[in-house]
């Protein structure tokens, strides 16, 4: 089996721009579903509301696109009522951090066994590109067009803090590392929280003098700061630069969880 | 063996529900409705059931719609506040045709109002609360009784239709302990079957209403609040069909108004008729029952909405409907819209019940 085993082939071409990092995001959450050896009736996927919650309508499992922001509410009911269902949830910066951020820390505080994978692309794609909780500082949008004047979200800080057991943070350039990240979520019991920064050229980077695709995926990779170089900058007592963000596991733990199957009716 | 009880009237509610099936409540605390969500939290994993305290109403009423797409019977239970939070959301479970049950214990109103008064303020918030053209079906108790029997009628009709059903009760209802007679066991019917191989979102022929593919079962169904072709997929810019799909949402409930009636008639060709829903059918009791001349007609509704038009027809020498209601005239405008009689609403704000020398002055005014 293949990522491709999970897509509705029917239902291509999607509806993300040329360019889109959503994509690539999609297929490396599918692979490392695939690797998984799940089956496919017990598999469910849930999203809100955005061009990352349009994800399960693609994929060949049963799938609830949910209203703006509450997807995490509806897995929470998916999961608890039928904890034999592996529940799998795509969402986006604004459907999480901003309309979505009260149900977001209650699901980590929770810790109830859902895998999160968000697609950050730092902008309200779908609705135009406004801007959003993760629009860095200074960076323009429809509706910041003096540059943003707020600091932005740090949602794996915040995943951490709130309790997931698991929170890892890639970009659309690391692939590999993005798939394997899923598949540690996957296999983490509990709430598995995975951040995939993304390109959006049609609505950040034509904004944010990102000429071409290319160039903000380089902007990803070059201003990633692996989690033990960040580590190693902190205990030399360097200050890490504003522009840059923290990629790797940030935290992998086994606080107690809710939503698994209970021992004794496990096969 | 039916046995004898004295129970609240939010423990009555719970109660029917368990016994009903329900199998999963995803609630918020909040008065005059809470001791329904503690009830369940009680009893419910006694029965291999889910209970699940949400961080708001909203997630509450997500949770519910998750756990029905599992197959589980599920339900929460809220007052106004929280009732308006939920709207979106309701909306959603109109236009995904999902089976839910939602108790609304209505209190004083607007915004934080009387949380321990009672009110009828919220009737047509749950027929009209979620935005665009949806149709739900919404009970209304009177007692204790009630307070059991239509929260498990409600999971029948839920499953049956497809679709939110709401249990209208109010702060009197919900609260006060009154004699009820619990049956042994109580009828569950289930959700339409599922064809494997067919669209998941077309029904079949001679219905309005799809079968339902549980999540879990391997039908790969996508479920979207956008409108969807029978497939359940996206296809939300085709005029034509979101028409189709809005008409045919509103038609399987408002097609079945007569089936889904649910109402009581005393004394039909009487001139003079109560008409109501709720507590204040304790104090329009109460007037007849003080002028035993069988000169007073009543009509007391238990299925509000679809509202029971055709009940009125019955009341062939009716000269005037009054109708006493916890609002400013809700259900009477209603009324209007379906009799050329003369409509009298006789609203009550503040949370005391009509007296029944209130209602009876408005008998004598019009004798």
């Amino acid at each position: 089996m293949s990522f491709e085993d999970w897509l509705r082939q029917e239902r291509l071409p999607h509806i993300y721009c040329a360019g889109c990092g959503n994509g690539t995001i999609i297929n490396c959450t599918l692979a490392a579903v695939d690797s998984m050896g799940w089956k496919k009736e017990e598999t469910i996927f849930v999203s809100g509301i955005g061009c990352s919650s349009r994800a399960p309508g693609y994929i060949v499992t049963d799938s609830l696109h949910t209203t703006h922001g509450r997807a995490l509410a509806f897995a929470t009911g998916v999961k608890l009522a039928n904890p034999r269902l592996h529940v799998v949830v795509f969402t986006g910066d604004g459907d999480l951090a901003a309309i979505g951020g009260n149900h977001f820390i209650h699901a980590c505080r929770r810790n109830i066994d859902l895998t999160v994978v968000c697609m950050n692309n730092q902008i309200y794609g779908m609705t135009g590109g406004q801007g959003s909780p993760t629009t860095p500082r200074g960076y323009l949008s429809t509706t910041t067009p003096y540059g943003s004047a707020e600091p932005a979200f740090d949602l794996g800080e915040l995943a951490i803090a709130a309790g997931a057991n698991y929170v890892a943070r890639w970009t659309s350039f690391h692939v590999k590392e993005l798939e394997r990240a899923v598949k540690a979520g996957l296999e983490t019991p509990g709430f598995s929280f995975v951040e995939a920064l993304v390109q959006c050229p049609t609505n950040f980077g034509r904004r944010n003098k990102f000429r071409q695709v290319a160039d903000q995926i380089e902007y990803l990779k070059a201003h990633s700061l692996l989690k033990a170089k960040r580590d190693r900058m902190i205990e030399k007592g360097e200050t890490i630069p504003e522009d840059m963000f923290v990629v790797g596991e940030l935290i992998r733990r086994n606080r107690p969880a809710m939503g698994l199957v209970p021992a004794e009716a496990k096969p | 063996m039916t046995r004898t009880e004295f129970w609240q009237g939010n423990i009555a509610s719970a109660e029917g529900a368990l016994a009903a099936g329900c199998r999963f409540f995803g609630g918020y605390p909040i008065t005059p409705s809470t001791e329904i969500a503690e009830h369940m939290a009680a009893k419910l994993p006694k029965k291999g059931g889910v209970f699940v305290q949400m961080e708001d109403e909203i997630a509450s009423i997500a949770s519910v719609i998750g756990a029905s797409w599992t197959g589980a019977r599920a339900m929460t239970a809220t007052s106004g506040p929280g009732f308006s939070l939920m709207m979106e959301n309701i909306g959603y479970a109109a236009m995904t045709e999902t089976s839910c049950v939602i108790v609304n214990v209505q209190r004083g109103g607007p915004s934080t109002g009387q949380p321990t008064m009672a009110a009828q303020g919220d009737m047509m918030q749950c027929r009209f609360g979620s935005h665009g053209d949806y149709a739900v079906i919404a009970l209304c108790p009177a007692s204790v009784q009630e307070m059991y029997d239509l929260t498990a009628k409600a999971f029948n009709l839920a499953d049956r239709y497809r679709v939110p059903v709401f249990l209208m009760a109010d702060e009197v209802i919900g609260h006060m302990r009154e004699r009820i007679i619990v049956p042994d066991a109580v009828e569950q019917t289930g959700r339409p079957a599922f064809v494997p191989g067919t669209p998941p979102f077309k029904p079949a022929a001679g219905s309005l209403i799809p079968g339902f593919p549980r999540f879990g079962n391997g039908y790969g169904t996508h479920v979207t609040g956008l409108t969807h072709d029978e497939r359940g997929f996206p296809c939300a810019t085709n005029p034509g069909l979101h028409a189709a799909l809005v008409q045919r949402l509103v038609d399987k409930i408002e097609s079945a108004a007569v089936e889904l009636a649910d109402f009581d008639m005393i004394n039909p060709g009487a001139e003079q008729v109560f008409i109501a829903y709720g507590a204040p059918i304790r104090t329009v009791q109460q007037v007849l029952h003080d002028r035993p001349d069988k000169k007073i007609g009543f009509l007391r509704i238990r299925t509000v909405w679809p509202f029971p038009a055709h009940a009125l027809a019955f009341f062939k020498n009716a000269q005037k409907f009054i109708v006493p209601e916890l609002n400013l005239g809700q259900i009477a405008r209603e009324i209007e819209r379906h009799t050329c009689v003369p409509v009298v609403s006789v609203p009550k704000l503040g949370g005391d019940l009509h007296s029944p020398k209130e209602l009876a002055a408005i008998l004598e005014a019009g004798a």
